[in-house]
């Protein structure tokens, strides 16, 4: 194994540059090192000018999302030395706004994920001195893996369809609609329905599955796409059959 | 709010926003096995009309009958059809990968494993297609 290796950074500086230039590095490369250290180590000791997200470093927090080698990755779970003898290039997440280097804008997903409202919604909220609300193990594996998303937006970088069509929801806002409407314990599905069930919703979704592939937490917002089709479809079906008792 | 998402960032105009590229589907496998997949269609959509075209035949009489085997026996109409069972046989297999992640089957309290809710429909499509080569070598 190769004791150093090159890594080709994406830099955009909008106050100088028109588009997109790269910046060649040597960084150490012991088996141990993640392409986040490599980004540290050069904006530490070779140019402190690279601006990046970053904070965990263990795969939770979501923040330091890019394009390795022209697939969506965390860098903090990405090994150079996967990547022997090199060279390895560094870009942002493809289908967002490049806000520098490799800091994209993900103010469209925020905006959208409100949509789908994300959160426990009742009918009637019970007093918390009434107890707790109850699930079977059965009904807490029906969501589980879907609550797993941890908003690192690789599945919009790897869904052709979102950066064709900007307005199309997205991978992860309807996978974490489906947490929640897959929740026991949830009384929003209705609600949810009527922003799913737009044009820009499940339906904009044609199954490319690049979103489930690229998922560093196994959520498969693809089988959550596809399995919301379906519950639509049923509902549509009865509300044209039984238009008084669907 | 403006409605078109591409307008969501008007103060900021210098944040760089790269055009996704015409030959997109070229860059990866998975893509262009993708857009082969979604130009199955129109091969699925040739098979259904050659199908009532047949139909349409064998209803209006042997002559007709006849003139619509001779019609499919010429080279471009067999070599249609040849790229057609390929590219349908190829949309049904990744429709039937597909199902398990669309389709959540419950037994009881149990969730059916997505290999036999696959493995089921590979038993339909195989049982549908013994029906129908059992009706034309019985005809």
């Amino acid at each position: 194994m190769p004791d150093r290796i090159t890594l080709q950074v994406a830099r955009y500086r909008p106050e100088q540059d028109s588009g997109v230039t790269f910046d060649e590095h040597e960084v150490p490369c012991p088996k141990d090192w993640v392409v986040l250290d490599g980004l540290n180590h050069i904006k530490d000791h070779l140019d402190g000018t690279l601006s990046y997200r970053w904070s965990c470093r263990m795969g939770i927090c979501g923040s330091c999302g890019m394009t390795v080698n022209g697939e969506p990755k965390l860098t903090c779970a990405t090994f150079l030395a996967d990547y022997a003898p090199g060279p390895i290039r560094v870009e942002p997440l493809r289908n967002f706004p490049v806000i520098r280097d490799l800091i994209v804008d993900i103010g469209d997903f925020m905006r959208k994920l409100v949509r789908v409202t994300p959160w426990l919604v009742r009918d009637v909220d019970t007093p918390v001195a009434e107890g707790e609300y109850r699930q079977t193990p059965e009904q807490l594996d029906e969501y589980k893996p879907f609550s797993m998303c941890i908003n690192c937006m690789l599945c919009y970088a790897a869904c052709p369809i979102y950066g064709l069509d900007p307005k199309f929801i997205g991978p992860a806002a309807i996978a974490l609609a489906q947490r929640y409407n897959l929740d026991s314990r949830d009384e929003g599905a209705a609600q949810r329905m009527a922003v799913l069930s737009e044009h820009e919703g499940i339906w904009g979704c044609t199954f490319v599955g690049e979103c489930t592939k690229v998922c560093p937490k196994h959520v498969d917002p693809a089988g959550a796409i596809q399995r919301y089709k379906l519950t639509a479809a049923v509902e549509s079906m009865k509300a044209f059959f039984m238009p008084r008792g669907a | 709010m403006t409605s078109d998402p591409r307008a969501y960032t008007p103060y900021h105009p210098r944040w760089l926003r790269q055009p996704v590229s015409t030959y997109w589907w070229l860059g990866k496998w998975s893509y262009f096995r993708f857009i082969m997949r979604e130009s199955s269609c129109m091969f699925v959509a040739w098979a259904v009309l050659y199908l009532l075209l047949l139909v349409r035949a064998v209803g209006r009489g042997s002559q007709s009958y006849d003139a619509f085997l001779n019609w499919s026996a010429t080279r471009w109409v067999l070599t249609m059809n040849v790229i057609a069972f390929l590219f349908v046989a190829f949309h049904a297999v990744t429709f039937f990968e597909a199902v398990p992640q669309a389709m959540v089957v419950h037994i009881g309290r149990h969730r059916v494993p997505g290999y036999l809710v696959k493995g089921g429909h590979y038993v339909a499509w195989a049982a549908a297609s013994a029906v129908v080569a059992w009706l034309l070598a019985g005809a």
